[in-house]
């Protein structure tokens, strides 16, 4: 089937098609028309929607849903996800899958309600407290806020770890057709040998992060980060766009992903030999794809809504400062075509 | 009940009212059906003794967790166990808005008028001329405000069914407690709504009292500010 939506609501239905069947949220725009979507469609599907009293609490009934066994989702947008750090990381440190949609918007503090991409060092290097790792996709159009969603939930319960959305109020709120196949199957259930759902038939079971026992701590916190280590082995994705042959590289993620790629169009027009490098997952990010291609002599322009942040991951992965270039607007500017084949040309 | 060594203080509450709990999850024939919420706070290790289903929340999240857990498991027996602190400081909004929301979990607060995980802090709850060690001198209201009577503003909640307010000071009162731990459990199978139970309860090391001068305490001080007894839901039989 086909159909005409945001890409917030796309979302949305690709949480519900996943078998998300409990979200709680508390409003705030650039997402709302997904706290709305969701309010509509989970009673549709016996599911549970709470609108909360807080984005502190939303996140924490999600944990509390997915202590339950229940795939469980809450979104918000960048002031709101700043509250949902706590939860993210009791989350990760006990286990549990879920998904946290950021629809971000200009900052810092209330800032205004355009998009931005300036939370992308809160999303990819931490967020919250103590060592742990959020997956971060990045869509950059409503179909793959379908598609990206419905995968955060079969990552999360395969690595029994929290996923993140991570997109813009542009890619949130357009409208564009979205396809897929009605009778799409839910991610198959995974067996959960550690829900609390009573002790019926076995021994009782307790969910903590609180480990004081000699040495727990750290036992725990290398299990955790063996478990990165292998996310990040198996679960990079990356979009290529004409790179090869090319020696002039857009890096650029979700909306300026696509903007990059019109670009890439321009200049290949012009007979520069462009190319665009478009990272799906921002963690684990796409370092050794990107050096890759760096072994030859590409220059490369990173573009970012934001003062430039994924810039530093770019520059680790190129390992060649000088010819890492950055370009960015802040506070809800979102950089043009023209002004980024302008600075394409300039490498 | 876990066999399991205290790590609690002599002469606190805490370790009667986890026993209380037990004792009626298994007069009820519950265990099985059990999922508890277990606070930050003095309390956080409770899943060391009850051997049914336990997880932890962040510090005053409690509420908002079992509204998770039991939406999902609507015919399981979802509570949480709450101090003062987590209950009327942190989480005021998680407590107040569960109520609101009438969810149908029970929470047992244990309000003991200090911090006693972290040392001793004034909480909501410490009584004017109480010693703390963040009031120099004592609470003063001028300076501190006034013990917050959490039990009090919920009762004005449409979705708050049964609030009572007890201690452990005799055997007496403890049967109390444990009347209204089984009623407010009652009232969550029936599918009635929001329930509470304060517990008025000691904390010697911070009070810097023996643990019988801490029970004469809630008697003769502690009570005022705090009064016992049902404060909504009285007409309720069990
Ligand atoms: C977000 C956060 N803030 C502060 C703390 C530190 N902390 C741990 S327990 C506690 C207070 C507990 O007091 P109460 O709820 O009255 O329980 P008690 O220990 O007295 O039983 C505090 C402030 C924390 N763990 N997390």
């Amino acid at each position: 089937m086909k159909y005409l939506t945001t890409g917030n609501e796309a979302c949305g239905e690709g949480a519900i098609r996943a078998g998300c069947r409990f979200y709680a949220g508390y409003p705030i725009t650039p997402q709302n028309e997904l706290t709305a979507y969701m309010s509509k469609r989970m009673p549709e599907v016996g599911g549970v929607f709470i609108q909360s009293e807080s984005e502190l609490s939303a996140v924490n009934m999600v944990f509390g849903a997915a202590v339950a066994g229940a795939r469980s989702m809450t979104s918000s947008s960048s002031p709101g996800i700043s509250l949902k750090q706590e939860g993210i990381s009791y989350i990760a440190a006990a286990e549990l899958p879920a998904v946290i949609v950021n629809v971000m918007r200009g900052g810092p503090g209330l800032g205004n309600i355009a998009p931005g991409q300036a939370d992308y060092f809160q999303a990819v290097k931490g967020g919250g407290h103590g060592d742990y790792r959020l997956i971060v996709l990045a869509p950059a159009s409503v179909q793959e806020m379908f598609e990206f969603t419905f995968k955060a939930f079969s990552l999360a319960e395969k690595y029994r770890t929290p996923v993140m959305i991570l997109t813009d109020g542009m890619i949130g709120q357009m409208m564009e057709p979205l396809e897929f196949d009605d009778a799409i199957k839910p991610v198959p259930a995974v067996p959960k040998p550690w829900v609390l759902d009573g002790a019926k038939g076995r021994p009782s079971r307790s969910i903590k992060s609180l480990l004081l026992k000699d040495g727990e701590l750290e036992a725990h916190n290398i299990h955790l980060q063996k478990k990165f280590s292998s996310i990040e082995k198996k679960e990079v994705e990356l979009e290529l766009y004409k790179v090869k042959g090319a020696d002039r590289i857009i890096v650029a993620y979700g909306l300026m992903g696509r903007i990059g790629r019109e670009c890439v169009d321009t200049l290949r027009s012009k007979g520069i030999k462009a190319g665009l490098v478009r990272p799906l997952t921002l963690w684990p990010f796409p370092y050794k794809e990107i050096r890759k291609i760096a072994s030859g002599k590409a220059k490369f322009l990173v573009v970012e809504m934001s003062a430039g942040q994924m810039v530093e991951d770019v520059r680790l992965a190129v390992q060649d400062d000088k010819r890492v270039r950055f370009y960015g607007r802040m506070g809800g500017g979102v950089p043009e075509e023209k002004e980024i084949v302008a600075r394409v040309k300039q490498l | 009940m876990k066999q399991a060594p205290t790590h609690y203080c002599p002469g606190c509450g805490h370790g009667i009212v986890h026993r209380l709990i037990c004792e009626v999850l298994d007069e009820m024939n519950l265990k099985e059906k059990t999922v508890a919420v277990a606070p930050v706070g003095c309390s956080v290790l409770a899943y060391d003794y009850w051997d049914f289903d336990t997880t932890e929340a962040a510090h005053g999240r409690t509420p908002a967790v079992a509204t998770g857990i039991k939406r999902v498991l609507p015919d399981r027996l979802v509570f949480t166990y709450q101090g003062d602190g987590d209950l009327a400081a942190i989480g005021t909004a998680e407590i107040i808005h569960s109520g609101n929301r009438g969810e149908n979990i029970s929470t047992i607060f244990v309000n003991n008028g200090v911090y006693g995980m972290t040392g001793g802090q004034m909480a909501p709850t410490t009584l004017i001329g109480q010693v703390s060690t963040t009031t120099p001198g004592s609470r003063r209201a001028d300076r501190d405000g006034y013990p917050l009577k959490i039990m009090e503003m919920m009762a004005v909640l449409p979705g708050v069914v049964y609030l009572e307010r007890t201690t452990v000071t005799s055997p007496k009162e403890v049967t109390k407690t444990k009347n209204a731990i089984k009623r407010s459990f009652e009232i969550q199978l029936a599918e009635e709504g929001f329930s509470m139970v304060e517990v008025l309860s000691p904390c010697p090391t911070y009070w810097g009292l023996d643990p019988s001068q801490s029970m004469r305490r809630i008697e003769n001080e502690v009570v005022k500010a705090f009064p016992l007894g049902v404060i909504k839901g009285g007409d309720h039989g069990p």
